[in-house]
């Protein structure tokens, strides 16, 4: 084992964990908002993959496609919100998980049924050739990947400075003093739904291009949820460090155990990611600590 | 002619609490104890096999997960898991020469003590982050299942359900597999009836309403939530392995994987958090009305009159079961149960609806 090895796995991983930070961004958007985990993003992703291949399949070019795909998106977030969540609110969290679930499964029906269960070819337009730094090999695609998912991190962290913005935050913080100053926070809401469909846009379009576009994008679920785990559930910050650690160590170890075991580790590294984080410090790196009275 | 409260009148504490104090609800419990007893006779084998079966086992696994979700309040994403774990262990014992009922009594323990790690988690955490440790540890559970050869034989390896014999009878036949699993939802359905008029039952109720109020008034909230856990995982446990040994007669990896717990839950949900009739509806719902619906629409598709391609018409049982658990959610959230409820309350009074408190 060489270090060229160790150093492939270690920048490719951290590029993958960019890009599950993106998912978990959606996750975290919906969160901070409104408390509920949004077990559909995986599905919201396969659904932006679809709805990008569309449009390209219309005839348009990609970056058309993405433009009129974020539109698309942040309207059926807050469509979402409008029609399920929205006559949730207050139910017990199992109704909340179990409705975001439901989605997803429902989802996972209606998309690929209609529009076909092969795997969709998206091309960004980058090339297949890795790019070659010294000695290690680093997929293009990761690459633009990575530096999407920073621009949708510097763009969240950019966008809670708005108005829009510290409305969202003043609602995160809590909900009733945010009514008694006048906020809307059904408005706020929606909006961090429209806005978890942007997140969706810019994943479902970099892993359907690394993975095809089909149903299994759903899964990047669990991935993305270790992440918010690990990160904290209510902090963006978290979700891209969270998912540097993440794609780091579903990488690398990997890299070293799967020869030896015969396959498959990286499911376990995040079930057991997920697990720590819970059993050692349940609120995450960065989360907010919840406290609870009788 | 449905006023069957009329001239009941309790005299003693002892009738008052009983299970069913209502006659009508006795012959009713009676009549459909009697329908199941004798459904070998009047049911064909297809039935038998492919609905009741499945249905009576898949009731069971709801009834022990309700007892954790609906009575003591603990989330739990991972119960095809701890089913998984009973069916291992009950095959490789059974393989291995041990008699049926200890292959069975072994299940049950073995899913009960990995359970009690589901619910060290519980320990810790409640609400969302348990949802996510269990969940988690569903992948862990498949993946050492899967991965180790000892225990499945490999990844894509089927182990057959050797014959056994169940009190000195052989459970070949299917009526003999059918009867197994009925005993078996028998016992789980009055453990479950019986169980919130236990003590054990009350700490669970407290400690589902706000644990640290029943830490208050003095449940030992450890001791209790390890019980819960324990408790339905060795229900779990067993029914898994009846399962493995009166409906599919072979065990893979696939059989428990994560939606398999999803669809559990699902079922919880869609009966009724917390009732047990709600189980047993809820498990027949979600089971039957995706096979039922595609079968009303598949006949429309063939002769025409709805434009449904080959690959969507594939994700219609997806699409339907997806919908129900959001249609419920939405429309009635208390699920069947209340429905059930709901009905059997017009019913009673019927027609003097103002006496209906």
């Amino acid at each position: 084992m060489n270090i060229e090895f160790f150093l492939e796995l270690l920048a490719n991983g951290a590029l993958t964990g960019l890009m599950y930070g993106m998912v978990a961004l959606g996750i975290v958007l919906i969160y901070k908002s409104s408390g509920v985990l949004n077990f559909a993003q995986g599905a919201m992703v396969m659904t932006a993959g679809y709805v990008t291949w569309l449009l390209t399949s219309f005839g348009l070019s990609i970056y058309a496609a993405v433009a009129l795909g974020i539109v698309a998106l942040f309207a059926f977030g807050l469509l979402i919100e409008r029609l399920l969540l929205r006559t949730l609110v207050g139910q017990p969290i199992i109704m909340i998980v179990m409705l975001t679930l439901g989605l997803d499964i429902f989802l996972r029906g209606l998309v690929p049924g209609i529009l076909g269960t092969s795997p969709k070819h998206l091309d960004l337009g980058v090339g297949m050739a890795p790019l070659v730094l010294g000695d290690v090999f680093i997929n293009r695609v990761y690459l633009l990947g990575g530096v999407v998912a920073l621009a949708l991190f510097a763009l969240a962290a950019l966008f809670f400075r708005t108005r829009l913005g510290t409305k969202l935050r003043a609602v995160s913080d809590d909900h009733v003093s945010s009514w008694s100053v006048g906020i809307s926070v059904e408005h706020a809401v929606a909006v961090s739904w429209g806005l978890a469909g942007i997140c969706a846009v810019g994943a479902g379009t970099i892993w359907g291009t690394v993975q095809g576009v089909e149903w299994s994008l759903t899964a990047l679920l669990f991935p993305a949820v270790a992440v918010v785990i690990l990160g904290g559930i209510d902090s963006i910050p978290g979700a891209l460090l969270g998912g540097i650690v993440v794609g780091v160590l579903g990488s690398v170890i990997p890299g070293y155990v799967d020869p030896l075991v015969g396959g498959s580790t990286r499911d376990v590294v995040t079930s057991v990611v997920i697990l720590l984080t819970i059993m050692i410090r349940p609120y995450g790196m960065f989360g907010r600590e919840d406290i609870e009275r009788v | 002619m449905f006023y069957r409260l009329s001239g009941i009148h309790h005299t003693r504490y002892a009738s008052a609490r009983q299970l069913w104090p209502l006659p009508a609800d006795r012959w009713q419990v009676a009549a459909v104890f009697v329908l199941a007893v004798a459904a070998p006779l009047y049911m064909s084998d297809l039935y038998l096999s492919s609905y009741m079966l499945p249905w009576l086992v898949w009731s069971t696994a709801t009834l022990a997960l309700t007892l954790l979700m609906g009575v003591a309040g603990q989330l739990h994403f991972g119960f095809g898991a701890v089913m998984a774990i009973g069916a291992y262990t009950s095959i490789h014992l059974t393989q291995a020469g041990v008699p049926f009922e200890f292959a069975l009594l072994a299940a049950g323990l073995l899913a009960a003590l990995i359970g009690c790690l589901f619910g060290a988690a519980a320990l810790r955490v409640k609400g969302l982050y348990l949802v996510m440790a269990t969940l988690a540890m569903q992948f862990l559970v498949d993946w050492v299942i899967v991965n180790v050869k000892a225990i499945s034989g490999g990844a894509v390896a089927t182990l057959q359900a050797p014959s056994v014999e169940f009190l000195w009878l052989p459970v070949d036949t299917l009526v003999a597999r059918y009867y197994v699993a009925l005993l078996w939802a028998v016992i789980v359905t009055l453990l479950m009836l019986n169980i919130k008029r236990t003590s054990f039952g009350r700490a669970l109720v407290a400690v589902r309403d706000k644990d640290f109020a029943a830490a208050v008034i003095g449940v030992n909230i450890f001791k209790y939530k390890l019980l819960a856990f324990f408790t339905s995982s060795f229900l779990g446990g067993v029914t898994g392995a009846i399962l493995a040994f009166c409906f599919y007669r072979a065990v893979t990896p696939q059989q428990f994987s994560f939606d398999i717990s999803i669809q559990l839950v699902a079922m919880v949900l869609v009966g009724g958090l917390g009732s047990v009739i709600g189980a047993f509806l809820g498990a027949g719902f979600v089971l039957l009305a995706p096979i039922v619906l595609l079968n009303i629409v598949a006949p429309l598709v063939e002769a025409g009159w709805l434009p449904v391609s080959a690959s969507l018409m594939a994700h219609i049982p997806l699409m339907i079961y997806g919908a129900m658990i959001i249609g419920f959610l939405l429309f009635e959230p208390l699920g069947l149960a209340k429905i059930y409820d709901n009905a059997r309350k017009y019913f009673l009074v019927w027609p003097f609806r103002h006496t209906q408190s």
